[in-house]
């Protein structure tokens, strides 16, 4: 189900954003600003750039994407319904027992999860391994990883990134969730992280910065980086953490709680009504 | 008994470290097989791998952490992932990874822990790994095996690459008894009766059962009967076998080159506790680290020779009711 139209490519972004506050709240925890800043990201992976079917998870010559940072994964979890993976109503298990929407993803859990993240700096090694072993095979598919800012704190993200340069694996696209954010607060103050764009460079990767924002901006970027080769490729996509949602924006308190019902029901008129700019709202 | 060398007095010594990596090098023929390693290629006898199916290996650097990650990812791709350095840093340093990324993820990855053990020797404390048993056996899907000799390391290894799920298989750096032969039967998850006995029963893992067959057959002249049990799956425990000896004995003595708490003798006390209560002994390292010293030294002073079985034994036999 490829959807080309930056338009549409956009509402379904602002459905899924709906969808992920819907399934905070029935969940009654989880994390928020992380979800609703890759929307757009994840919108476009799934409806525009990924080689995938949603009817045949397993296919081996599939692309994979890689969730280091699992803590965001709502939003993938809504996007996979959306991309037909498995039935809407199951977002409302997010959390709950016996579910196969797990606080922090499982592979065996949910087919098409791929991986299973949480303990953060994980996913980008797991991805590596998986860029290694489509070498050997000569495949041809590629291998996306998100990781968060957060997590380049991590010793071991460093580990991987040293490796994937030695290695050249220019299959390999790490897609950085630039949104200044973690736990306990802004990331330059808990651990500052600039000149990303340098050390990436610096640790022989190709660096294209991006609004994470702007879909277009993003398709483009995942092209460019399929140019390179010689090289592994990081997108750096400077996000707002909480997008879409006025009171959750920029602040770094909604990186792990979720909305309560009053504020998802305001949430949810923000992403209908695109934050005041349209009046009649719509469901 | 069991097809083992005839003479305990006349054993070769090998490491077990050296089993592994030939077994690598044959099953090298499986074009799925790949190995990875921290900067310890030689040490960890990866080398031998590396050097016939160089764009199969992958040299990883200091960074265990990554290895184990990069290792899972090679299995979920699947491939059969050998990821090498020693214990103390891999599952030493990597357990999270170890955990996450391959144990609660069921990646098909084999971890070759070498230089585990008190016999490493003069590096000291920091490169003895007397912990891994407990922190390989604690995690749900894992596979532990301790081989005894370099012979059953060989078809340890070779075995573990059949095995779907994840397998920590533990060496040794030094040269310790080969008791074993190609004929010597080996299969996981059953635990060997290498010599039996009606009155207490040694299980032990590593280079300790070659000292339990030395505690027995010192013994003997005492008109003590001891069966010897190689028990070098940890996980899953053959239950069965340690059920028989139990009933059969009534006194238990465990053997291993590892703390005596979290590893081999806890694991059969866990089991016989709930299903055949037995007096039981353990002997291992006594809650302390090593030091620097030569294998036999270090064997001697941290009581893992045949004369610490032999006082085991003895002590468990005043404590048995049946």
């Amino acid at each position: 189900m490829k959807i080309t139209n930056i338009k549409r490519l956009k509402e379904k972004a602002n459905l899924i954003r709906q969808d992920i506050i819907k399934a905070l709240v029935k969940a009654g925890s989880g994390h928020s600003a992380g979800p609703l800043d890759m929307a757009d990201i994840f919108t476009a992976l799934y409806f525009n750039i990924l080689n995938h079917n949603p009817k045949e998870p397993n296919w081996k010559d599939r692309d994979r994407l890689i969730l280091s940072c699992g803590h965001i994964c709502p939003v993938r979890y809504v996007t996979m319904a959306h991309a037909g993976y498995f039935p809407k109503k199951e977002i409302f298990t997010l959390r709950k027992l016996g579910t196969r929407l797990q606080g922090h993803p499982h592979n065996l859990s949910l087919p098409g999860a791929e991986n299973t993240g949480g303990p953060l700096g994980q996913g980008i090694s797991q991805a590596i391994g998986m860029a290694l072993a489509a070498r050997l095979n000569k495949q041809k598919h590629w291998i996306y990883c998100i990781t968060s800012d957060g997590e380049h704190d991590e010793g071991q993200t460093w580990e991987a990134i040293l490796f994937a340069g030695k290695n050249k694996l220019n299959n390999l696209i790490n897609i950085l969730d630039r949104n200044n954010i973690q736990i306990d607060g802004n990331t330059e103050e808990i651990m500052p992280l600039e000149p990303l764009r340098k050390k990436y460079e610096a640790f022989n990767w190709h660096v294209i910065e991006i609004d994470g924002h702007n879909i277009k901006e993003f398709i483009d970027a995942i092209s460019q980086a399929k140019a390179i080769y010689e090289k592994p490729t990081v997108i750096i996509a400077h996000t707002i953490p909480g997008k879409g949602v006025d009171f959750m924006e920029y602040n770094y308190e909604w990186h792990g709680k979720p909305p309560s019902p009053e504020e998802a029901k305001k949430a949810l008129h923000e992403l209908r009504t695109l934050q005041g700019k349209i009046k009649s709202e719509h469901e | 008994m069991n097809n083992l060398v005839k003479d305990l007095k006349k054993v070769e010594q090998a490491a077990t470290r050296d089993g592994c990596g030939k077994a690598l090098v044959e099953l090298g023929k499986n074009k799925d097989v790949v190995v990875l390693c921290c900067d310890l290629t030689e040490s960890t006898r990866m080398q031998w791998f590396k050097e016939k199916y160089p764009e199969r290996f992958f040299e990883v650097g200091v960074a265990e952490q990554n290895m184990m990650g990069i290792a899972a990812g090679l299995a979920l791709s699947g491939k059969i992932p050998f990821a090498a350095s020693y214990a103390v840093f891999s599952p030493g340093r990597n357990w999270d990874q170890l955990r996450v990324s391959v144990a609660y993820s069921q990646a098909n990855v084999k971890i070759v822990g070498a230089h585990a053990g008190i016999s490493v020797g003069p590096d000291g404390a920091t490169h003895q790994a007397l912990e891994d048993i407990a922190i390989t056996r604690v995690l749900p899907n894992m596979t532990v095996i301790v081989p005894t000799d370099a012979v059953e390391a060989r078809k340890a290894t070779i075995a573990s690459a059949k095995i779907k799920g994840p397998v920590y298989l533990r060496f040794g750096r030094a040269k310790m008894p080969v008791i074993t032969t190609e004929k010597t039967g080996f299969k996981v998850g059953r635990a060997e009766v290498f010599r039996e006995g009606k009155d207490v029963a040694i299980i032990a893992c590593g280079q300790l059962v070659y000292e339990a067959l030395i505690a027995a057959e010192k013994l003997e002249k005492e008109e003590i009967s001891v069966r010897v049990i190689n028990n070098h799956t940890i996980k899953p425990l053959d239950t069965k076998t340690i059920l028989k000896a139990a009933k059969e004995t009534n006194a238990i003595v465990t053997a291993e080159e590892h703390q005596v708490h979290g590893g081999l003798g806890s694991c059969i006390a866990e089991f016989l506790s709930g299903n055949y209560p037995v007096p039981i002994k353990i002997v291992g390292v006594k809650d302390r680290f090593g030091e620097s010293g030569e294998p036999e030294e270090l064997l001697k002073k941290y009581g893992l020779k045949s004369n610490d079985l032999i006082k085991a034994v003895k002590e468990v036999l005043k404590m048995k009711r049946r």
